[in-house]
């Protein structure tokens, strides 16, 4: 401890806080820099993409589903109050496109997988395999951090488009329980409210969601140093780190959306 | 060969000076280490005293604060990256746990160095390589197993068995009879002495095993402190009427 520290301690949480955000700068932009230097790992991208997808599918499919279903159930009375139950598919629709979609599935893949990266590449680290990788003259930051963070960037924009779909179906589905509508006329009616201000941001919000999810994983694994106890606190932190930062995400992309 | 360190040709590796430090403590401290072509040269230490820091300088897992490291005729704290990896490819590492990559069988962490060093290597000619290299390591069936499946000597000598794939003309052991029971470690000498003899491979092998020193040492240096306190052979050293030095030989 320097002597900074103990004669300032009132400070000392910001100073760490900023160090934090220092070397995670330096981190990302180390991600940005290697992931246009060849060789592309298209193999192991792949091999993420699928894990990725693979993993998270059924739980993003459930809550999707389960968050349709809800939202239709509770907005119903309402609308129906001021005889207006006819905007229902077009409002579930823009909130789960704008908001529910991107976001909760975004929660549950940090929760998913950045969890699995931190704790994978934490594990890697207090073995030793990433420092084998280095000596070994295979730049571990290439092989296994770019492929991690770009198979996270492309896929959990996909989860968000399918748990889109899904909830919008599962809308349709409690629609049905009082009324009796086609669902040619359901997705009529639920689209035609949409507009592309309403499709473009959240498609790049998920792109962001998506970097975040693995960036975040992938920094918290590489900085475990010692004993295998720090591998499960460093998935913890991702976990909880991944978590604050879609939130935060999410609300500066809302207030330029506003903006505009 | 066996006694003294070759001086009249270029020694593969000529380290003067070596100093590094942790947190304001000294870990090593003025380190001058020659090792000649086909050497053994065994680190003898007490846990703590500096030995896995000496070796990770040499091949900058960690950067040495002052002093020089010259591997085959380059300094390695002066090249650029890619001249570093260059070099790093003809140097084997050989961890403390073997340090196998746990994602992949057996087969495939042997591959993948040579998947990224030798890419036009066909298909046939990578598996031969594998073939041989277990069989030199004994492990001839162990292709197919998880590393989660194998014990520590096995563990261990799959790891030196990857490092074998690249033909290093430099090895370096940290600690490979830790945690090993007598027999195993013999097995694992032995297998030192064997790469040495075959493929004249030089070797800096770190360790407290005294036995270990024994069988596979061409020369001892021992390391106090983060300091080279004493050199020469088993019979020399073991000769020593010092009381630290004798405390490692009864
Ligand atoms: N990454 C590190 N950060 C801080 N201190 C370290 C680090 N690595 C080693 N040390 C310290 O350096 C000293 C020597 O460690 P090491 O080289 O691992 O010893 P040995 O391998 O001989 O047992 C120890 O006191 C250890 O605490
Ligand atoms: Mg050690």
């Amino acid at each position: 401890m320097t002597t900074a520290d103990s004669s300032l301690p009132a400070w000392f949480p910001l100073k760490k806080a900023s160090q934090h955000a220092g070397e995670f700068s330096l981190f990302f932009f180390r991600f940005l820099k290697e992931a246009v230097r060849p060789p592309f790992e298209g193999r192991v991208f792949l091999q993420q993409c699928f894990k990725v997808g693979n993993k998270s599918l059924g739980l993003v499919a459930i809550t999707a589903f389960i968050m349709g279903l809800v939202l239709t159930l509770q907005t119903r009375p309402s609308l129906a109050g001021f005889g207006a139950e006819s905007l229902l598919p077009g409002m579930v629709c823009v909130s789960v496109i704008r908001e529910i979609g991107p976001v909760i599935t975004a929660v549950i893949c940090a929760g998913k997988i950045s969890s699995r990266i931190g704790a994978e590449l934490g594990s890697m680290k207090v073995t030793e395999q990433i420092d084998a990788m280095e000596v070994s003259a295979i730049n571990p930051f290439h092989y296994l951090v770019v492929t991690r963070v770009l198979a996270t960037t492309c896929m959990v924009p996909l989860l968000v488009i399918f748990a889109d779909a899904i909830s919008i179906f599962s809308s349709f589905l409690a629609y049905n329980i009082h009324g009796d509508i086609t669902i040619t006329r359901f997705f009529d009616m639920a689209l035609s409210k949409l507009e592309w201000i309403d499709i473009f941001p959240s498609i790049i919000k998920s792109i962001f969601f998506g970097t975040a999810i693995g960036i975040i994983g992938c920094y918290k694994g590489f900085r475990v140093a010692g004993g295998t106890a720090s591998v499960g606190t460093a998935a913890n932190a991702a976990v909880v780190t991944a978590s604050l930062v879609i939130f935060f995400i999410d609300m500066i992309v809302v207030q330029i959306t506003d903006i505009l | 060969m066996k006694m003294e360190p070759i001086e009249t040709v270029e020694p593969v590796v000529r380290i003067q000076g070596l100093n590094k430090t942790y947190n304001g403590q000294k870990v090593l401290n003025g380190v001058d280490l020659c090792i000649g072509k086909a050497e053994n040269v065994v680190v003898l230490g007490k846990s703590g005293s500096g030995k896995s820091t000496l070796i990770k300088c040499m091949v900058r897992l960690s950067e040495p604060d002052e002093g020089s490291i010259s591997i085959m005729g380059k300094d390695i704290v002066k090249i650029n990256y890619q001249e570093l990896n260059a070099l790093r490819v003809k140097i084997g590492f050989l961890f403390q746990n073997g340090a196998l990559y746990d994602s992949m069988n057996v087969h495939d962490n042997l591959a993948f160095p040579l998947r990224h060093h030798r890419k036009h290597l066909g298909k046939e000619k990578l598996n031969a390589m594998i073939s041989e290299v277990l069989e030199n390591v004994g492990l001839p069936e162990a292709g197919n197993k998880m590393p989660a499946e194998l014990s520590g000597g096995m563990s261990k000598r799959i790891g030196l068995a990857r490092t074998l794939m690249l033909k290093p003309s430099l090895m370096l052991y940290d600690e490979p009879t830790s945690g090993l029971d007598t027999a195993t470690s013999k097995e694992i000498n032995q297998l030192i002495l064997d790469m040495q003899r075959k493929y004249q491979i030089s070797s800096l092998i770190i360790t407290h095993d005294i036995a270990c020193a024994k069988m596979t040492a061409d020369r001892i240096v021992m390391l106090r402190d983060g300091a080279i306190v004493a050199a020469g052979t088993y019979d020399e050293l073991n000769k020593s009427n010092d009381e630290w030095i004798k405390s490692f030989f009864n």
